[in-house]
């Protein structure tokens, strides 16, 4: 059967949407990853515009409303809207500058472990023989003991703080990097647009960044999301531990560990610091569903 | 009394209103019967058979005037008496034996759990039994099969074992659904001829569902073919091969190798079976029909009795006495 | 079978030298003077330094004090404690039982909850109680659990008042330690009281524990219910007439198990690190409450020894978790 429509010269931009609008297209059918980008959102508002945002500075002391409670009861005070702490400062300023660290934190710990975790990932698969094997089980060691573990005994050579607590969750997300850029490299390596490529005499740095990398970003992605959370996660667990940031920096999880002493007078000291962080993480957990589905829908079934 | 004895079934996905899957099947078998149901994937031939087993899920729908099976009407059992009846005296054998085995249990234990389950054979006496059925279907060494894993087993062995499972409760009614497909050519033969020659040995009526009309020819001695959910045209089987009536039965004749010998090109029928979306007003066989006139685009004919079988076809094929 | 064990464990022992290196280094690693760390003061007197450099073997070179440490080892020598003076193998094996019933109870409460969640969720993909354990679940799995810790004994403990606070068992009952196992101790105890109120401070830590594990395990067996449901050995067995019980559990189930057994394995390393957090909030006698509190006071060989140790318990857990899976799949089993 012939069809006898006329082919009508379609606009090129409706048949082939922009990498970009289609990752929007499948990323915003997802309910949760939309919402959880909004919350995100907010948080990094909050974030970046923290010294105007916050009410008041989050280390000013008011002597005179020491654990007031929120405004919306008994005894609460219009000017602090989540309360004070034990040492009358305002919770809400305090918990908005908290958000400052955790992202910076979780940013850092990103960038520093994916860089080196993209290059050893790289050089794993590139050299199978030679340096994979090594870097494996090198990578094996350091999953064998439970990350946040491996935090704390990262944490307790080196001190505590905020800077060791960004190396130590830098080193301790790293395998995950690696692991997962050598397996994505072993995949595409056999394929044929790289032996073209190497055919066309390609060098090993373009082979490696320019050919074979593009092609290794989407699990990365979700993997960097996925940690970012984690990292979070895990320096607010150090600071509970008295291992990470210390106070009287406002830290979310510094904060929790001060707050433990008033859980039976004063629950918003305990409650909302741990909802913030709860909330954030799974915030960013939504997105990372979100992104996984819409960039790598291979994956979605793995946890 | 027919076995079995299946009146205007309809399936359909989803709500009422959906287009069914089977469009209102009516089906007679007799006792010790071998019959045959033809037709291109998608047609409702297996859909049918899950329908009778009980096996179709949540979206669908199952509607019949009745569903007689040996006496019990099988779309008004409850699903404890099914289940009596199920695995028991009516058995189905399915395509693909390299799934349809459980990988994580024994071939034994697989076997013997319809024994104890049907029989109330347990131990000794239904690793016994379950030794005696490997050895009805043919394996070799069945001592040693009884303690395998599906993944240590070929395709054929595989499928003997499923024939294994469905015949340990004697059944009635064995459906083989396209038992053959998923084998190696030169295995697929044997598996027909294990299935005929049981079907003998116990007087069990055999159900064969299959796509391959060669096989049909050798094997049963009545046939249904199926269009779209309906049965087109059902008659015996040397009538049906001589001179189909339906223009689908002859095109699906037309399609066998072996009957195009020195043609250029093996006979196709142009388009494809209608979806969902593009179910014709009139006989659903019409916008791909040679012979289609005005009121088949209009009208859907209805299952009525021509000069050789029975036939839905408004202009019916050869019906003059050659 | 036999071969299978003898690749896996062929594949510990690099694991375990890495793992010896990595503890190995991480007492070179400390910034300053390993002496005066130790020791714990400054300004050591010059000739006692030596003598302890001496002693700690510190002045050999570095090679020598690595095979001396996995010689030591060997040995069964994971040195002492410098605040207790007591070996940090016996102060492991008193306080591992503790540890030990708390994970146990949490895998418990994870496992059959998470199993059941996840299976009704698969059965009913879709409905409002699928969504509910989904929603459920993605909250758990984010859940900071030391703050969980906080709000459960905030509401349970001291709003309501059901469960104590902190510790094992309340200090009446004096609990001679048999199998250091409270709720298998307090049998033998003549007061029958003392084995309800083990059972009350555990119930609360065993909870926040076993979260995030039930989170993931929920999550995990009803994708991996799902996929198995669609199988056609399913099908094989409806049609076999067998109880719909019958299908899923024995059919299903064991199936959809396989994938779950090795989350389950991965998570007893989270469970680890969880053990840290849960037993400092709840002041629970383990292994975890004690290396943070030999952190605060620098006890350099615990910290070490207690990490190599704990390490040493995953690669272990794990390498049973892989047999088991092993035992479940029958494909693994015989692969070469």
């Amino acid at each position: 059967m012939n069809s006898q429509t006329p082919v009508t010269p379609a606009d090129q931009s409706l048949l082939y949407p922009s990498p970009f609008k289609e990752f929007w297209h499948a990323f915003s059918r997802n309910k949760g990853a939309v919402a959880g980008l909004a919350f995100m959102l907010l948080v990094v508002f909050c974030a970046l515009f923290a010294p105007w945002v916050a009410p008041h500075d989050p280390s000013e002391q008011f002597r005179d409303a020491l654990l007031t409670p929120p405004s919306w009861l008994e005894g609460g005070r219009f000017t602090f809207l989540l309360g004070t702490d034990e040492v009358g400062r305002d919770l809400l300023s305090r918990l908005i500058h908290g958000a400052r660290l955790s992202l910076l934190i979780g940013l850092s710990s990103v960038v520093m472990s994916l860089i080196p975790g993209i290059l050893l990932g790289l050089l794993a698969g590139f050299f199978p023989r030679l340096m994979g094997p090594a870097i494996t089980r090198v990578m094996d060691v350091m999953l064998a003991l439970p990350s946040l573990l491996l935090a704390v005994a990262i944490v307790a050579i080196l001190g505590p703080g905020l800077i060791n607590t960004v190396i130590a969750i830098a080193v301790v997300s790293l395998p995950s990097y690696v692991r997962l850029t050598r397996a994505a490299v072993m995949g595409e390596l056999h394929r044929d647009y790289v032996t073209a490529a190497r055919l066309a005499g390609a060098s090993l740095p373009r082979l490696m960044f320019v050919t074979v990398l593009p092609n290794c970003l989407a699990p990365l992605i979700v993997q960097a999301t996925l940690s970012f959370s984690s990292a979070i996660l895990d320096a607010a667990a150090l600071g509970f531990l008295g291992l990470g940031v210390q106070p009287p920096t406002p830290e979310w999880g510094t904060m929790l560990a001060s707050a433990r002493d008033y859980i039976e007078r004063a629950w918003w000291v305990v409650s909302l610091p741990g909802l913030t962080i709860l909330l954030s993480v799974l915030a960013i957990n939504l997105m990372g569903d979100g992104l996984r589905d819409a960039l790598d829908p291979k994956l979605k079934n793995a946890i | 009394m027919a076995l079995l004895d299946i009146n205007n079934l309809s399936v359909r996905f989803g709500d009422k209103n959906a287009v069914p899957v089977v469009d209102g099947l009516s089906l007679t078998v007799e006792r010790g019967e071998v019959l045959a149901i033809v037709g291109e994937s998608g047609s409702g031939k297996s859909v049918t058979m899950m329908a009778l087993m009980g096996l179709v899920d949540a979206p669908g729908i199952i509607t019949a005037d009745s569903m007689q099976f040996d006496g019990n009407d099988m779309l008004r059992l409850g699903r404890r008496q099914r289940r009596k009846v199920v695995g028991k005296d009516l058995a189905m054998v399915f395509q693909d034996p390299m799934t349809a085995l459980n990988p994580s249990y024994t071939v034994g234990f697989q076997i013997e759990e319809v024994l104890r389950a049907h029989l109330g054979l347990t131990g000794k006496a239904a690793r016994q039994r379950a030794l005696e059925l490997l050895r009805k279907v043919e394996i070799p060494a069945p001592e040693s099969r009884l303690d395998a894993y599906p993944h240590q087993l070929s395709g054929g062995m595989s499928q003997r074992v499923a024939i294994a499972m469905a015949i340990a409760g004697e059944p009635k009614l064995l459906i083989a659904d396209e038992p053959t497909t998923a084998l190696d050519v030169t295995i697929q033969a044997q598996i027909m001829e294990l299935l005929l020659s049981l079907q003998k040995e116990q007087n069990m009526t055999l159900i064969l569902i299959t796509h391959d009309l060669a096989v049909v020819a050798e094997t049963a001695r009545r046939v249904c073919v199926m269009y779209a959910g309906q049965a087109v045209e059902l008659g015996q089987v040397p009538q049906l091969f001589d001179e189909p009536a339906h223009p689908y039965s002859e095109a699906l004749l037309a399609a066998i190798p072996e009957h195009s010998q020195g043609a250029a090109r093996l006979a196709t029928l142009p388009g494809m079976v209608p979806g969902r979306y593009d179910r014709p007003h009139g006989c659903l066989l019409s916008p791909r029909c040679p012979y289609a006139q005005a009121n088949c685009r209009e009208q859907r004919p209805a299952l009525d009795p021509k000069r050789q079988s029975l036939a839905r076809c408004f202009y019916p094929l050869n019906q003059e006495v050659a | 079978m036999l071969s299978f064990i003898a690749r896996r464990v062929g594949l510990l022992i690099p694991t375990f030298f890495g793992i010896t290196l990595l503890t190995f280094a991480l007492i070179r690693l400390i910034p300053g003077d390993p002496v005066e760390v130790m020791m714990g003061e400054r300004r050591v007197d010059p000739e006692m330094h030596a003598q302890a450099m001496e002693r700690l073997g510190l002045n050999k070179p570095l090679y020598a004090q690595y095979f001396d440490y996995i010689g030591q080892l060997a040995h069964g020598n994971l040195g002492e404690s410098l605040r207790t003076r007591t070996s940090v193998w016996s102060e492991f094996l008193n306080l591992f039982p503790a540890t030990l019933e708390l994970s146990i109870a949490a895998l418990l409460f994870a496992g059959v909850l998470g199993l059941l969640a996840g299976v009704i969720a698969a059965l009913k993909r879709g409905s409002l109680f699928d969504h509910g354990v989904m929603g459920i679940s993605l909250a758990g799995y984010s859940m900071p659990i030391f703050w969980w810790g906080l709000i459960l004994i905030m509401f349970f403990s001291v709003s309501l008042g059901w469960t104590p606070v902190s510790g094992r068992i309340d200090l009446l009952y004096d609990i001679e330690p048999r199998t250091g196992f409270m709720l298998i101790d307090t049998l033998y105890s003549d007061d029958p009281g003392a084995w309800l109120d083990a059972l009350k401070h555990l119930i609360l830590p065993a909870i926040v524990l076993g979260t995030i594990p039930l989170a993931v395990i929920a999550r995990m067996t009803r994708s991996s219910m799902l996929e198995v449901l669609r199988e056609d050995y399913i099908r094989t067995a409806r049609a076999k007439g067998l109880s719909p019980v019958r299908v899923v559990f024995v059919h299903g189930l064991r199936n959809a198990l396989i994938p779950v057994l090795t989350v389950f394995g991965l998570q007893v390393g989270t469970l680890l690190a969880g053990a840290v957090l849960t037993e400092t909030i709840f002041s629970w006698p383990g292994i975890g409450k004690w290396l943070i509190e030999a952190i605060g006071a620098r006890d350099y060989p615990v910290v070490q020894n207690g990490i190599l140790l704990i390490a040493c318990l995953v690669i272990l857990v794990n390498f049973v978790v892989d047999i088991l899976y092993g035992l479940a799949n029958p494909r693994i089993r015989h692969q070469r």
